[in-house]
């Protein structure tokens, strides 16, 4: 036997009050009072803790906020034309005086087009190539963009969720034919859908949106089937139907919250798919018609200069990527808000 | 005896996201040759890190390892080199693993699975190997092994895939086998045979085996020393009658308190107060100390060290300093409690049962021509205030009649009566509620019976929610709940993910009680438990049975708990009730060949008990190929029900007969 016994530990003298028994203690149990909240309560303080979740949704905030204001910040319309204030550079106040930042109007040649042209005005974001004002535009732009990306992840959303949990939670042939339509939608390809759409109807925002909806809640659907299929035997559930619960309870109480994490994953890659396919479908002339901006749209519009004048590209490039990123940041948190596991 | 394995000092710690986890802490043993050492302990003791640590199974990212060495052949195998290492698994030390089901890749015939290390390790080539690998087949008790060698795993059953684990674990002749819970995940007639095999296969080869479990009755009919380890720590080490007869550190002598014995009728069981540390923070002095009743001061301030009871007894208690004082084990505190209070059996009103089961029968279709047949035609009733104990192997349909009594199948024929009312003529929402208000179920698997996202206030008062019962009563209800179950209303507000096992399964019965049933049907619900947790549950359960005068209807697979806790059992076996009778009655006598066998199976925890006891193997060909359609339901004693066929009934009353003429 080589357990190691220490001589010395077994033989030792010790204190004899050492060796009187204990008064009996209560079992005390070690945690510390936490005070009363909801579930969102509890959400809401998970997500606020989240500092990338936080950076994100003030950046959402933020061009929000510019999408709605930024068109009136100046006196431009954003389908002014001025031939001859084609192409400008950026050019704004105090910010020209440094000179590495680009913004003092002088464009890839060392010239400075406003003095060139005899422009007194300053254009924040410059002009493109029928001198309508880029800053206008983009925020127009913007505006369209995010509206057409809400509305399509809502309803893709409210359409996803609701065919996905019908098909899981009933199950037998509900589910069977519910699974053949989604199979057939899948199998035409979603661009075809687009374009007969837009044949048919007329080119604008709400055919765009439209367009985008036929096929853009199968993932959806698909993400939150699986998920409630997985979830529906867990006795939890039985539990719950034991003690008398309607589906409605079932579904909206047990399934859904817990369905929760993929469905905030998959819509924050919804809406920065559907500015994409937005952009997609202006590019190839299906989208939104001139002078509508979007987002999409100044792109294409302004990559063809992307050598002379890069500025156009630059800063739409640059706002479509923080919506990007910020959402996905927020996503990320929301997710992790919402499961009271990540939660300490 | 001649060690072949040696670990000393080993401690073990896993980085986590919250800090270090002492899993391993300072833990010393031998192995001898041809001995088998049981390492006992609960979920999270560190047993299964042990052993993995054996063969450095650990997974590497996380693991650090603190100190210790474990010499075997001389060879330190903490510090080998990889090469080395891979030489010793499987040819020198192998493993069996908990789940058959997991354990072999579905995708590979179990021959050239068996194979696998016979050609790493071996010089056999060609059909050599073929021909040991029907050796080994045949060894392990698989018939046909010349031809069954090219099958898939998912053609054998669960205790055959265990005996292929096994087979391959052997294949290179190991020295060393660590068995991690090999039978946890069996029935117990399986488990039987699985463990028999591998005490024969012992005798012939001269291995040693490690064997992990939390069984104590497993314990009992396998080892020959045991070592109990208790939050990273190995408390008690000794041999097989030292633990189970002389047991001196308190962790153990609680455990063995805590099982049911079939010779004490008991009021309640031992139940050891607390759930284990936090091996984050490991606390200072005995671990233990904590939930022991006789807690020294010492045990607060400093580490028991490993104190000698004799040259193979070890155990590290203070209670063994000579300036301790001497305290009655528990086990025979207990014992001495019990011979005081033994209770009048209850009477029941028979005239009028609670719940009455007539020819249900629950058959599910699995595709055009097959159909399952769960439940077959099962008659019995359940007086009001009994306890109604339910056995049977897995896929015996128990489960399924529980659910079919609570309404989640609609059953394929047959009447259900509750509390003289036939279910199926609830038809109306309202007639629905009442029904649920009725009858309530407690479940199995704690750790999915409650919703992750709700908090346990909202759990409990989804009963009260869906009976509409107002708002404003909810909170003093809740508390007053927790309160029932033994939890402080501070858990109101907590998740379910913050809490242990045994917790969860607390909140589960409260959920239960929220609508004041008068039938809770439980469905296996300390199967998930640890062994110290579940004589908490099981006397939780019976106060409130007390102090409610609920009716339960018990669903197991243990024998040894259900027979402590039912006034009556049925066994059930395919579908059908096969007996049926008061549960001292059915342990006495059982008359059924599966009652006989099933309970012969069940280990255990008195090693000289096991010992002695002869297994009755339950053949189920024979009992197949006997005329079954002319078996009915008799009355043989009175209240003890058997299903027989006309030709087994005379053959028992001849038995009888001829027993009161000798």
């Amino acid at each position: 036997m080589t357990t190691k016994i220490t001589e010395d530990a077994t033989l030792k003298k010790y204190p004899p009050d050492l060796f009187e028994p204990v008064s009996q203690h209560e079992l005390s149990d070690d945690f510390t009072y936490r005070s009363e909240q909801s579930f969102w309560q509890d959400a809401w303080l998970g997500l606020r803790k989240n500092k990338a979740a936080i950076v994100g949704l003030c950046i959402i905030i933020l061009v929000i906020l510019l999408a709605i204001f930024g068109p009136f910040m100046n006196n431009h319309g954003y389908d002014e034309q001025n031939i001859a204030r084609t192409n400008l550079p950026p050019k704004v106040p105090v910010l020209e005086n440094i000179s590495f930042l680009g913004l003092n109007g002088v464009d890839s040649r060392g010239v400075d087009q406003y003095k060139a042209k005899g422009i007194s005005e300053y254009f924040w974001f410059g002009t493109d190539e029928l001198g309508r004002d880029l800053w206008t535009r983009i925020w127009q732009g913007t505006r369209i963009s995010l509206y057409i990306a809400f509305l399509a992840a809502t309803i893709d959303l409210i359409i996803g969720v609701a065919y996905g949990a019908v098909s899981a939670f009933y199950g037998g042939r509900t589910d069977h034919i519910m699974q053949r339509i989604i199979e057939v939608l899948v199998g035409i390809p979603g661009l075809i859908v687009n374009i007969l759409l837009i044949l048919i109807l007329k080119p604008g925002i709400i055919s765009i949106t439209i367009a985008m909806v036929i096929v853009g809640w199968i993932s959806m659907a698909r993400i939150v089937r699986a998920q409630i299929l997985k979830l529906k035997s867990y006795e939890f559930v039985l539990a719950s139907r034991t003690l008398g619960a309607s589906n409605q309870r079932l579904i909206w109480k047990h399934l859904i919250p817990n369905t929760l994490g993929p469905i905030i994953v998959a819509t924050t890659f919804t809406i920065p798919g559907a500015i994409f396919t937005e952009a997609l479908l202006s590019f190839i002339g299906l989208g939104l018609q001139p002078p509508t901006a979007s987002l999409g749209t100044i792109v294409n519009d302004s990559y063809k200069l992307l050598r002379i004048y890069p500025h156009g590209m630059i800063f739409s490039s640059i706002v479509i990527s923080l919506i990007m990123i910020s959402f996905n940041l927020l996503g990320d948190g929301l997710r992790d808000a919402f499961d009271p596991k990540t939660r300490k | 005896m001649k060690k072949i394995l040696e670990v000393k000092n080993l401690s073990v710690s896993f980085n986590t996201y919250n800090g270090e986890v002492q899993a391993v802490r300072n833990v010393s043993f031998d192995l001898y040759e041809g001995e088998t050492l049981a390492i006992v302990g609960e979920s999270g003791s560190g047993k299964s890190v042990t052993s993995k640590s054996l063969l450095r199974l650990n997974p590497v990212e996380t693991t650090m390892l603190k100190h210790g060495q474990i010499l075997y052949n001389g060879k330190d195998i903490l510090t080998c080199k990889e090469q080395e290492i891979r030489a010793i698994r499987g040819a020198e030390i192998s493993m069996i693993f908990q789940d058959p089901m997991t354990a072999l890749n579905p995708t590979m015939t179990i021959g050239s699975q068996i194979a696998e290390s016979i050609k790493k390790h071996t010089a056999l080539r060609g059909h050599q190997i073929t021909e040991r690998v029907i050796e080994l087949l045949q060894l392990v008790g698989i018939n046909e092994a010349d031809k069954r060698y090219k099958q898939y795993p998912h053609q054998f059953s669960g205790g055959m895939r265990q005996r292929i684990v096994i087979a391959m674990a052997l294949a290179c002749e190991p020295r060393i086998i660590i068995a991690d819970e090999p039978t946890t995940a069996l029935d117990v007639s399986i488990q039987a045979q699985i463990l028999e095999l591998l005490k024969n296969i012992q005798k012939k080869m001269n291995l040693s085996i490690i064997f992990i479990t939390h069984d104590l009755g497993v314990v009992a009919k396998m080892a020959d020393r045991v070592a109990v380890m208790y939050a990273g720590k190995i408390i008690e080490i000794g041999l097989v009658d030292e633990i189970f007869y002389h047991c001196q550190h308190p962790y153990t002598q609680g455990l063995l308190a805590a099982m049911p014995n079939p010779d004490i009728e008991t009021d309640t069981l031992y139940a050891i107060p607390g759930t284990p540390p936090n091996l984050l923070h490991p606390p200072n002095g005995d671990a233990f100390a904590a939930r022991n009743k006789q807690a020294l001061k010492i045990d607060f301030l400093e580490e028991p060290p490993m104190f000698k009871v004799s040259d193979t007894h070890y155990a590290a208690t203070w209670l063994l300093h000579e300036q301790a004082p001497k305290m009655i084990p528990i086990h025979q505190q207990l014992a001495l409690a019990e011979c005081n209070e033994r209770e009048k059996a209850p009477v029941f009103d028979t005239t009028n049962p609670f719940l009455s089961l007539k020819g249900v029968k629950q058959h599910f279709k699995l595709d055009k021509n097959t159909i399952n047949k769960a439940v077959d035609g099962i008659t019995f009733d359940i007086y009001k205030g009994e306890i109604f104990g339910l056995v049977g192997e897995s896929g015996c349909g128990k489960s399924t009649t529980g659910r079919s009594i609570i309404g989640l199948n609609i059953v394929t024929a047959g009447d259900i009566h509750i509390d003289g009312r036939n279910i199926n003529e609830a038809k109306t929402r309202q007639e629905k509620l009442a029904f649920n208000r009725k009858v309530q179920m407690i479940f199995q698997d704690p750790y999915s019976s409650l919703n992750p996202r709700m908090k346990i206030a909202d759990i409990i008062s989804e009963g009260l929610a869906i009976h509409g019962v107002p708002k404003s009563e909810w909170k003093i209800k809740i508390y007053e709940l927790l309160n029932i179950v033994g939890l402080t209303k501070e858990y109101a507000n907590r998740y379910p993910h913050e809490l242990s096992g045994g917790q969860r399964q607390r909140i589960g019965i409260a959920r239960a009680l929220a609508v004041e049933p008068e039938l809770i049907i439980a469905d296996e619900p300390i199967s998930a438990l640890d062994v110290s947790i579940q004589a908490q549950i099981v006397n939780l359960l019976k106060k409130l049975q007390k102090e409610r005068g609920l009716t339960y209807l018990f669903i197991a697979h243990d024998l040894s708990m259900v027979k402590y806790i039912s006034n009556r059992i049925g066994v059930m076996h395919r579908g059908k009730i096969v007996e049926l009778a008061e549960s001292q009655e059915l342990y006495d006598h059982p008359i059924h060949p599966y009652t006989k066998a099933l309970l012969s199976a069940i280990p255990l925890p008195d090693p000289k008990l096991e010992r002695e006891r002869q297994r009755i193997i339950f053949n189920e060909v024979e009992y197949n190929a006997t005329n079954r359609e002319s078996e009915s339901f008799t009355e043989v004693r009175p209240g003890h029900f058997v299903m027989l066929t006309e030709e087994e009934l005379t053959q028992y009353h001849q038995a009888i007969s001829e027993s009161i003429l000798q």
